[in-house]
């Protein structure tokens, strides 16, 4: 290819009896369910010589500078993330969108490698789907996070970067979980996650009770993100913050931190 | 830094397992169930890595309940923890081993009650107390020096109390509190959780004078 010349990259000869001969349509319809191994042998080995490496010209490098909390009260469940992207020192967007809307009442948070949370939470949507059709009824919070961790499990060790929480509303009440790639799941009542998560935590605890109202979990979650963002310079941009609620999830509000920062400093005179 | 805690009564096996589930320095959640019930009367307590210990107690329970289905009758504490075992050590020279360290209590009606020890790399062995992780290295002395064969459910909880209380005095990592099971020949029973018990500081002699020395200087 002309990319790959100018780019001067080496690709290992492909082994086509690794992979046997299948219809293309097959592999579209069963492409989550099989474990798709590339056709090379080892990903990570491969992977390694385009990341961090001082030799090569290519550098990928995965980004995992990100704050993002959810909480679950008596009204619901906030979530708040904030919207820096880095690679390395760079910034190289204000403007990401973290929270990947699974289905009008699933949410799910986006930490690690931005492909892979997307991606995955998007294979998650179309299980989520299929199990509503083959059921007549809508999945729980529980399954679908269970769905989400075992799919990553089979991929664990080849170099998948997720950290993710799975927020929705079934008949069980609010639910709120998290998966990581490692094939972690937990639930709780709180989470934050990312490299400004323990200044989410601070500002989170101190401020928690079970029966905030909705105004006051909105603001505490706003001023959660705000300060892990003016802390770890690895998060930054703008708090895009959504309630979940019974009858599914609401966008509450978008805010600049640099507004917050003003903001919060008049409070305090 | 998770610890898992067993101990063989008489006619009992008592289970503990600390309750925080931690990633890197972050404790995630801090009521955390460790233990797996492989059937009515099988406990499985189980640490390690992430995903791991998970996926490996509930393929391993999974495979017990479909014994139970196929045959109509429970497997023995013995010939479970063989399984296990088996399991574990098949997997270890593969790409993807289970990097999990367990303890498996049990009763039966033949054996009466059993605590097997697992690692990751395949051992089994048969003990009357154990310990997994940076807990045994202060606790298993203790185990050593109180521990005696069949003792009621109260002296094995004070033996337990003993040790987190040790664990909580010492071990840098805060490790705050324990969920405890019981499996007997009723049955798996769920205890209350076990803290450490607050201690008054130590007014020694020493720390007095020093105090004295600082004030004057």
């Amino acid at each position: 290819m002309a990319l790959q010349q100018i780019a001067g990259l080496k690709f290992p000869a492909r082994n086509s009896d690794l992979v046997g001969e299948k219809d293309i349509v097959d592999d579209c319809l069963n492409a989550s369910f099989n474990l798709q191994i590339p056709r090379f042998c080892d990903p990570v080995e491969l992977l390694k010589q385009y990341s961090e490496n001082e030799d090569s010209d290519v550098k990928i490098r995965f980004d995992h500078g990100t704050t993002t909390l959810a909480f679950k009260f008596q009204h619901g469940v906030i979530v708040a993330v904030d919207s820096r992207a880095t690679a390395g020192q760079w910034i190289a967007s204000q403007t990401v969108k973290k929270v990947i809307e699974i289905n009008p009442y699933l949410l799910g948070t986006m930490a690690g490698g931005a492909a892979d949370c997307s991606f995955w939470e998007r294979v998650l949507a179309q299980q989520c789907r299929l199990y509503e059709l083959r059921n007549k009824e809508r999945i729980s919070v529980a399954a679908a996070s269970k769905l989400l961790a075992n799919m990553v499990y089979g991929y664990k060790g080849m170099g998948l970067s997720m950290g993710t929480m799975i927020c929705g509303w079934d008949k069980r009440g609010p639910g709120l979980y998290y998966v990581d790639s490692d094939g972690t799941r937990l639930t709780n009542y709180m989470f934050s996650v990312g490299s400004g998560s323990t200044y989410a935590y601070g500002v989170l605890d101190s401020g928690y009770r079970w029966d905030l109202n909705v105004d006051e979990a909105i603001k505490l979650g706003r001023r959660a993100i705000y300060h892990a963002t003016h802390r770890d310079a690895y998060s930054g941009g703008v708090v895009n913050l959504y309630h979940m609620k019974e009858t599914g999830w609401v966008k509450i509000s978008q805010d600049d931190v640099l507004d917050l920062h003003y903001e919060y400093q008049k409070e305090k005179q | 830094m998770e610890c898992l805690i067993g101990i063989r009564g008489k006619d009992f096996v008592l289970l503990a397992s600390d309750s925080v589930a931690g990633r890197s320095v972050v404790a995630m959640k801090k009521d955390h169930d460790k233990m797996f019930q492989l059937s009515s009367k099988l406990l499985m307590a189980v640490s390690g890595e992430g995903g791991d210990t998970v996926q490996f107690a509930e393929y391993i329970a999974k495979n017990i309940q479909l014994y139970r289905m196929r045959n109509g009758y429970d497997l023995s504490t013995k010939a479970a923890a063989s399984f296990t075992r088996r399991n574990l050590a098949d997997y270890l020279r593969s790409s993807t081993p289970y990097m999990v360290n367990l303890l498996i209590g049990g009763h039966d009606d033949n054996d009466g009650a059993d605590l097997y020890y697992m690692d990751y790399l395949g051992s089994m062995v048969n003990l009357p107390f154990a310990v997994h992780g940076y807990g045994s290295f202060f606790t298993l002395s203790i185990m050593d020096r109180y521990y005696k064969e069949d003792m009621t459910k109260e002296q094995t909880l004070a033996l337990l109390q003993r040790c987190i209380d040790e664990i909580h005095e010492r071990f840098i990592v805060n490790l705050n509190s324990f969920k405890v099971k019981i499996i007997d020949k009723d049955g798996i029973h769920v205890l209350k959780d076990i803290r450490p018990t607050t201690k008054p500081p130590v007014e020694a002699e020493g720390t007095q004078q020093q105090q004295q020395l600082m004030d004057t200087a």
